[in-house]
């Protein structure tokens, strides 16, 4: 009889644990989405997405500036990120025989773990001492070696997802490898690649330690790679460490802004996935 | 060869293979052929000849080697790592170890155990093969998929709905798909790992019409678990035991009255 009774009162104990960090977990999102929404809600207005920043200490002003910085070291980061990392996925998933491929796999792992601010010294010492300033450019050669590797493992991990039999049919078919990768494995993952890219994304987009030294930071408008540009992480950390509530104010609004924009890119990736294998005429 | 000819040709051999002595043409040559993976030999001295313009059936317990004869012959089996292969293959008297391996795929065709069409549309999965092989025109295309249908005997009942994903087909149809996206490059030789063996008895039926109608035109190689259906269209029959090919022959032959003991229990049942 007891031993039943401590039975019960363990799997109780254990229910209660469990569901206390999963509450934990959960409710994290929503404590920082209520704060930002809080703090930032009030300081988003028109001028926030129009205007640039105001000198220090006058009140007013806006982001335009970092938002499109931030859209612009994006969008190079995936150009230079997912051919490269698509490509070593083919390779990985297709071409790679067995130890060479572990070979890979396990460095690309490791570049996976280099700390985010280490990649960012990477550039600079790549990009920003050879041109001899800070650039755009560099930022976004930066987040690309953050992308690469996750771009690489979700390619080839939708691609062994694709099944065999598809390959079969194809190679039977007299069709040569290069051409059942490309009218038929690839197509056949295209959603699943598309989503792993969009997540891959989401992650680079919150970055801001590889840009302190490389894109580093910028009051005005700047739309040459060449030259230093604003972001929205840089500028975050940069508001919350002045003297200025109007630009603590600021920080919280761009806070929110950048959550939205990764939320939304998580968002359109799920809705993505959901057509796996789906047809395509 | 033109079909005519062909036609002729299996006139003769129907009426040839009610007497003893055949006078067919082998269009494939195996000889000495020991099969590996890795370490782990799975054929040993496999030697056969496939007669062109007939259905040779291939029959066997489970992991016998039939499935991976069948695969040498259009050296499929060199999708899998650490195989090897000795002895020779001969199509035409050519040596299809020596011949491009494309080439060879695109003269002997393949037909799997299950249905795997493309996710894409059923036009699409037809005129893949002949994409492949540069055909471009529109027109062109849209004939061949046709004719291919045709031959499959599925063009009546997907004929309205072209464009619609191969995978919303019945299992039995998508299986007759895949044998349309194999004859729409025109292949010499069609071979047939079990084709039937996940579908019900309506369908199965089906397939196995379409492929009496296909040997005017092709030659047919099809393993099979099933007996009944070795009997049923099968010209000639072989058995595999053990990665040994035990007996091959007519199949009237090989099931009233089979030379090897081993063959005999295992079609009366006996084992397997």
């Amino acid at each position: 009889m007891k031993t039943a009774r401590v039975r019960k009162l363990t799997g109780m104990v254990m229910f209660g644990l469990t569901s206390l960090c999963t509450l934990i977990t959960v409710s994290s999102l929503f404590f920082i989405l209520g704060y930002l929404l809080w703090h930032g809600l009030a300081s988003i207005n028109w001028a926030f997405f129009t205007q640039v920043p105001k000198p220090p200490g006058e009140v007013g002003g806006g982001m335009a500036n970092a938002i499109v910085g931030s859209i612009e070291l994006i969008l190079l980061a995936t150009l230079m990120g997912v051919p490269v990392g698509f490509l070593a996925g083919v390779y990985l998933s297709e071409f790679g025989g067995e130890r060479f491929s572990f070979v890979i796999r396990f460095t690309t792992d490791l570049l996976n773990g280099v700390p985010s601010i280490v990649v960012g010294i990477l550039a600079w010492a790549l990009v920003v001492v050879p041109l001899g300033h800070f650039s755009l450019f560099a930022g976004a050669v930066a987040l690309s070696v953050i992308f690469i590797p996750i771009a690489v493992r979700t390619t080839e991990q939708f691609l062994q997802d694709v099944p065999q039999s598809l390959r079969e049919a194809s190679l039977a078919l007299g069709a040569p490898k290069w051409k059942t990768i490309a009218s038929v494995v690839v197509p056949a993952a295209l959603g699943p690649l598309g989503t792993g890219m969009l997540l891959a994304v989401a992650r680079i987009a919150g970055e801001t330690a590889p840009l302190l030294f490389t894109s580093f930071s910028n009051s005005f408008w700047n739309l040459s790679p060449s030259r230093p540009a604003a972001s929205l992480p840089v500028t975050i950390f940069e508001y919350a460490i002045s003297p200025y509530a109007d630009w603590h104010r600021q920080a919280w609004a761009a806070g929110l802004v950048l959550l939205a924009l990764v939320l939304l890119l998580n968002v359109s990736a799920r809705i993505l996935m959901s057509t796996r294998y789906g047809y395509r005429g | 060869m033109t079909a005519a000819t062909k036609l002729e040709k299996t006139g003769t051999l129907t009426k040839a293979s009610e007497g003893a002595a055949t006078a067919a043409t082998a269009k494939l040559c195996v000889s000495g052929l020991n099969f590996y993976y890795g370490a782990k030999q799975a054929l040993y001295d496999v030697s056969l000849e496939i007669e062109a313009n007939r259905i040779t059936a291939l029959i066997g317990p489970s992991g016998c080697g039939k499935s991976t004869f069948l695969r040498v012959l259009n050296r499929m089996h060199e999708m899998v790592r650490g195989s090897r292969v000795e002895g020779s293959v001969y199509l035409d008297g050519q040596n299809i170890f020596e011949l491009d391996v494309t080439a060879l795929r695109r003269r002997v065709g393949m037909v799997f155990q299950r249905a795997n069409p493309f996710p894409k549309s059923i036009f699409e999965n037809v005129a893949y093969g002949l994409r492949v092989n540069g055909l471009c025109s529109r027109a062109m295309l849209a004939d061949e998929v046709e004719k291919s249908l045709r031959r499959a005997a599925l063009w009546e009942e997907v004929k309205d709905q072209l464009h619609k994903p191969a995978y919303a087909l019945s299992g039995g149809q998508q299986q007759r798909l895949c044998i349309a996206r194999a004859l729409a490059i025109d292949p010499e030789v069609l071979l047939l790992d079990e084709p039937s063996s996940a579908l019900d008895p309506i369908a199965t039926s089906k397939i196995e019409e379409l492929l009496f109608e296909l040997k005017k035109t092709c030659t047919v190689v099809i393993v099979t678990h099933n007996m009944q259906q070795a009997a049923r269209i099968g010209d000639r029959t072989g058995f595999f035991l053990l990665g040994r090919l035990v007996e091959i022959g007519e199949t009237s032959k090989i099931f009233q009255n089979p030379s090897r003991k081993e063959t005999e229990d295992y079609i009366t049942g006996r084992f397997g």
